[in-house]
């Protein structure tokens, strides 16, 4: 296995066995992982919403840019591409780069 | 005015004490439950959407070897039904891919499996069987064939931390994208077999420098995750993360405890799943409610800096070590007890002792 390196042209979706939901109990989003539990702040949150397994991380930054425009793009690329990095490195994440 | 408390995150089910492994350092109470004093499959069921119900987010079907419950892939559904996700922790001796692929349909999430080391002879000595190594690969292949993720859980001690390396590439070979490499805790059968396990601090570092070489190489293709062995530290575990503050754990009888060692703790009185419902177990029983938060303290942990960092260490091992669940975990460096722990470390070069396996007494 080699490691899912995350660049502005991956398309990412989470991996079958994790789960991103809202949790009642405790008014906010969680994310679920074998014997872990994630919890997401409210950007990170924003992304997980937009990884539709459609969408490229450069398409999501777009999306996200569009919102904040205060914010310059690359800054918000490099959050975004980071967060994803790490989660690609804990096992959450399956994806490809978009030919 | 008292911390409120939060509702428990994970749920472990002992579902069963019966294992066809005999491991000398099995975490179960040397005095084993027979099945004849099983909960119901109703039981559990009740069990798993109270649990829901009470915000428990992660289930854990251990044991024993769950796999010898026949309602095995039934409870898994139920707890799936219940939107909880779910852990198999498995020796991975009994069952195969037929098992394994009904339960991932029924909505099993993750499969944790137990090795006992890379070499499958000394493997089956630890384990106290013989062709367990041989059957727990080819259950490996199994959950990868399901398209489940794996976690292989390496119990490493004394008499296999050398072949560490081996171990990870193992991990890799069998298609695992996480490790547990868990140095022994001394509980129950463990602390029976200590001076069989206990490793010495060159042993230790090595290991780790060994963990810690391969975080790096493997970043992205494998996650270890790293327990110590706590004797070796200077500060306590922060054992559970807390009593009463995150887990729950159900016995194959029914009796609910903060921990899987608790009940070797004398005075308290736990609570039965037969008796009540689990809300009341958590918010109110006085088990649950005894060592929460910092009030229970005695100094040096009452005025520690760490207190809501390690919450005191570990009760069971102040009682197990100190006599005295009330006291410092006496790992701790600032504990007065910490001499007993110093003497322990003193017998790691000594020739080990022979196993007292696990068995019912």
């Amino acid at each position: 296995m080699e490691r899912l390196v995350v660049s502005d042209a991956t398309v990412l979706r989470l991996a079958p066995h994790i789960v991103f939901r809202f949790d009642e109990a405790r008014q906010r989003w969680i994310m679920l992982a074998p014997e872990r539990l994630m919890l997401p702040d409210e950007q990170a949150v924003e992304i997980l919403k937009l990884l539709d397994g459609k969408a490229s991380v450069g398409a999501i930054t777009d999306t996200l840019a569009g919102r904040y425009t205060e914010a310059p793009r690359d800054l918000i690329a490099r959050d975004v591409t980071a967060m994803l990095q790490d989660l690609a490195d804990k096992g959450c994440l399956s994806g490809a780069d978009a030919h | 005015m008292p911390t409120p408390i939060d509702p428990p995150l994970a749920l472990l089910c002992e579902l069963t004490h019966r294992c066809p492994l005999r491991c000398p350092y099995c975490s179960n109470p040397v005095a084993l439950e027979r099945a004849s004093s099983e909960l119901s499959e109703e039981d559990w069921r009740r069990v798993l959407a109270e649990a829901a119900a009470l915000g428990v987010l992660q289930v854990h079907f251990s044991g024993g070897e769950p796999m010898a419950r026949r309602d095995l892939r039934e409870l898994i559904a139920a707890a799936s039904g219940h939107g909880l996700y779910s852990n198999l922790i498995t020796s991975g001796t009994l069952g195969g891919e037929r098992e394994i692929t009904a339960f991932a349909a029924a909505g099993l999430k993750h499969v944790q499996l137990s090795f006992q080391d890379f070499a499958p002879d000394n493997g089956d000595r630890i384990a106290g069987l013989a062709g367990a190594h041989a059957r727990k690969r080819a259950f490996a292949q199994a959950v990868r064939t399901a398209g489940l993720p794996l976690t292989l859980n390496m119990v490493v001690h004394r008499q296999n931390l050398s072949g560490l390396p081996q171990m990870i590439d193992m991990a890799l070979e069998l298609g695992a994208r996480r490790l547990e490499v868990a140095h022994v805790q001394y509980y129950a059968w463990a602390l029976v077999n200590r001076v069989a396990f206990l490793p010495s601090r060159r042993q230790l570092d090595e290991a780790t420098a060994v963990v810690e070489a391969a975080r790096t190489r493997l970043k992205g293709v494998l996650t270890i995750d790293y327990v110590v062995p706590d004797y070796h530290a200077q500060r306590p575990k922060s054992c559970m993360n807390g009593w009463g503050r995150q887990f729950l754990n159900i016995t194959p009888s029914g009796k609910a405890v903060p921990c899987h060692a608790a009940e070797s703790l004398p005075g308290l009185d736990f609570p039965s799943v037969r008796d009540g419902s689990l809300a009341d177990i958590w918010y109110r029983s006085n088990a649950f409610n005894r060592f929460r938060g910092t009030d229970w303290m005695v100094e040096p942990c009452r005025s520690c800096a760490r207190r809501e960092i390690d919450w005191g260490g570990c009760r069971c091992q102040a009682f197990l070590l100190a006599g005295d669940a009330t006291r410092a975990d006496p790992v701790c460096a600032l504990s007065p007890d910490r001499g007993v722990v110093e003497q322990a470390l003193q017998q790691v070069e000594s020739e080990p002792p022979g196993f007292v396996y696990r068995q019912y007494g």
